[in-house]
């Protein structure tokens, strides 16, 4: 038995060669800093390090626990993300679902394109635009003034702050995220289209009983994905478009998390700030263990 | 369109289906939205295309034509930044697709002892990390700060990139593989010259991945570069959006016109700056486009 484990071992060295640099990748950029969430329990010290810095137990936690701005930066990730999961996550679907209906049209392609393009931007350039368009000064302003409305500054307005970025990111992203499901809807056969019309079937019923069920899969797939990232509260667009004057609604974790380190607040240490950041890891691995669990009841396929 | 001719080619492609949906009013309704939503999606585009030429913000339609914002940017060091950037991306997608690749290749092989636990190895990073500051702290500790080097290696690997090709190298025909073993190949032959060339679809769509991750990254610089001279182009322009008075100030120190320029509006500066940290990813967009398209699908479908 041994023997032929070993022959076997062999007869796949060219791989295990292969896959040599890509665990030094993993070991080096990954666990390395996995094994530094241990400093959520100690006191770090800069002249000892990660390893050398006194052990404090639950400390940092109790700390933050007590922050009152964390507490808003938990809630308002919370907030901002099922707020995502209610309002974008259907919105790709719905662009999926109407981009087929309007068949192959060369209007769909351009559709497409226009729809898909500002994925490939990145947030500082949305950023910069969406100042430009939607700010004090900008082209949205003017139209509200010459229609007699009052001006109205969508970044830095706590109301209109939320929805801003929904839109924004719906802009961004739907019609990329459409193309997923597109993919599915191309791939179903045209058959059942045929059977389903014979039967009966208008356009809104076909899209109900053969659409659907075929796309709903990758539906369930995609839902799993959204969810286990729940805490990642699009760190790039809300970094890139918020203000001190918006961060009562505005402020997640990770843009929390980021200004206790960059932003001269290292007073408070590296350890409460890790601890921010691994109370963050362990709820979303909870949340992708149940999605995933919900997912698997409901009779789809998990990713588990 | 004729009905029983579509019918009759039933191909699998969506234009098939015209038939069995009917004629009606819906699909007039729903070119309307389209067009109207595709206009809304372009309109902030055409804004900025227009201010960065001089008029300023508000108008709808362009008022004037200088090129004093591209100018001042240049004078800024926009040349520079755009270099540091091209050669990132350039470098970066090459070593972040030689590393996939070879690892796709590698764990697509499922009979290799051992093979669950390397897959979990590298899989259980997509669901937990350090953190921020045990990041910061490994990369600081491994003396990348401040070299261009920071903004290659340690994002050379995406693990959902490689979870795309090796659902693609997984249902690599296997009898290809096989009869290039018994023309007498070794398995780094048989990858060079069978399964790359072959594969060209999935790595095309790949590195055009990886390319534009790299070109719009801001974030790992921000983090690791203290020193302004070698900031990439997104990483300026982020600088230049905060910061405009001061550039403008410190732009005219310099420049022996001083007090004319600063009369140009600030936003046709910034707009400048937006146009060249994105005209590279719009020029070679269409060509992207079915690549894009043909990637996610192979991913998703497949997997």
């Amino acid at each position: 038995m041994k023997n032929s484990l070993w022959r076997r071992v062999k007869q796949y060295r060219m791989f295990y060669l292969l896959l040599v640099p890509v665990v030094v990748y993993y070991a080096i950029f990954s666990y390395i800093p996995m094994y530094g969430v241990t400093l959520s329990f100690k006191k770090y010290m800069f002249n000892k390090g990660v390893l050398g810095s006194p052990w404090v137990g639950f400390d940092n936690f109790h700390y933050i626990f007590r922050y009152s701005a964390f507490w808003n930066a938990f809630r308002n990730t919370i907030w901002i993300s099922f707020g995502r999961l209610l309002v974008e996550f259907p919105m790709a679907i719905i662009v999926a679902l109407l981009l087929n209906e309007i068949g192959g049209s060369r209007l769909k392609k351009l559709y497409q394109t226009v729809f898909t393009f500002p994925h490939f931007l990145s947030w500082v350039v949305l950023g910069g635009i969406l100042v430009n368009i939607l700010g004090n000064t900008g082209t949205v302003n003017a139209l509200f003034e010459a229609l007699g409305l009052p001006e109205v500054n969508f970044l830095s307005n706590p109301d209109t702050f939320r929805p801003f970025l929904y839109v924004t990111s719906i802009w961004k992203e739907a019609g990329w995220s459409a193309i997923i499901y597109m993919a599915a809807i191309a791939g179903i056969s045209p058959e059942l289209y045929e059977a389903a019309y014979m039967d009966g079937a208008n356009r809104w019923k076909q899209m109900l009983h053969v659409t659907w069920p075929s796309i709903s899969g990758i539906v369930a797939m995609m839902l799993i994905l959204a969810i286990s990232g729940i805490l990642n509260g699009g760190f790039e667009q809300i970094f890139n478009l918020y203000s001190a004057g918006v961060y009562d609604v505005a402020d997640i974790l990770d843009t929390f998390i980021y200004r206790l380190s960059f932003s001269g607040n290292v007073s408070l240490g590296y350890g409460v700030i890790t601890a921010v950041g691994l109370f963050k890891s362990v709820i979303s691995l909870v949340l992708l263990v149940m999605a995933n669990f919900i997912v698997k009841r409901m009779g789809q396929e998990g990713l588990m | 369109m004729d009905t029983t001719n579509d019918l009759n080619q039933a191909t699998g492609h969506p234009e098939s289906r015209i038939a069995t949906r009917g004629k009606s009013s819906v699909d007039l309704v729903l070119h309307l939205l389209f067009l109207l939503a595709a206009a809304c999606a372009i309109f902030p585009f055409y804004t900025v295309v227009i201010s960065s030429f001089g008029t300023p913000t508000g108008h709808v339609l362009p008022t004037t034509f200088t090129l004093e914002g591209y100018k001042q940017i240049i004078q800024f060091g926009v040349g520079r930044a755009f270099t540091v950037s091209v050669l990132v991306t350039l470098v970066g997608t090459f070593m972040s697709l030689f590393l996939t690749t070879i690892a796709a290749y590698a764990l697509s092989k499922k009979g290799m002892p051992g093979w669950k636990y390397i897959m979990g190895f590298i899989v259980f990073t997509m669901f937990f990390g350090g953190g921020l500051i045990p990041y910061y702290l490994t990369i600081k500790g491994i003396g990348m700060i401040n070299s261009y080097w920071v903004m290659i290696l340690p994002s050379a690997i995406n693990t959902f990139y490689i979870w795309i090709m090796l659902s693609f190298f997984r249902d690599y025909p296997v009898s290809l593989e096989e009869s290039a073993k018994i023309d007498g190949a070794g398995d780094f032959m048989i990858l060079l010259r069978i399964v790359i060339p072959t594969s060209m679809p999935v790595i095309a769509s790949i590195s055009l991945f990886y390319a534009v991750d790299r070109w719009n990254d801001w974030y790992t610089p921000m983090l690791f570069l203290q020193d302004t001279a070698m900031y990439p182009l997104q990483l300026m322009l982020k600088n230049m959006l905060a910061n405009i008075g001061q550039i403008l100030s410190m732009n005219a120190g310099i420049s022996s016109v001083a007090q004319s320029k600063i009369n140009i509006p600030q936003d046709s500066l910034k707009m400048a700056a937006i146009m060249v940290a994105s005209v590279p990813i719009m020029a070679v967009y269409p060509f992207l486009q079915k690549y894009f398209a043909k990637g996610v699908m192979i991913g998703s479908i497949k997997g």
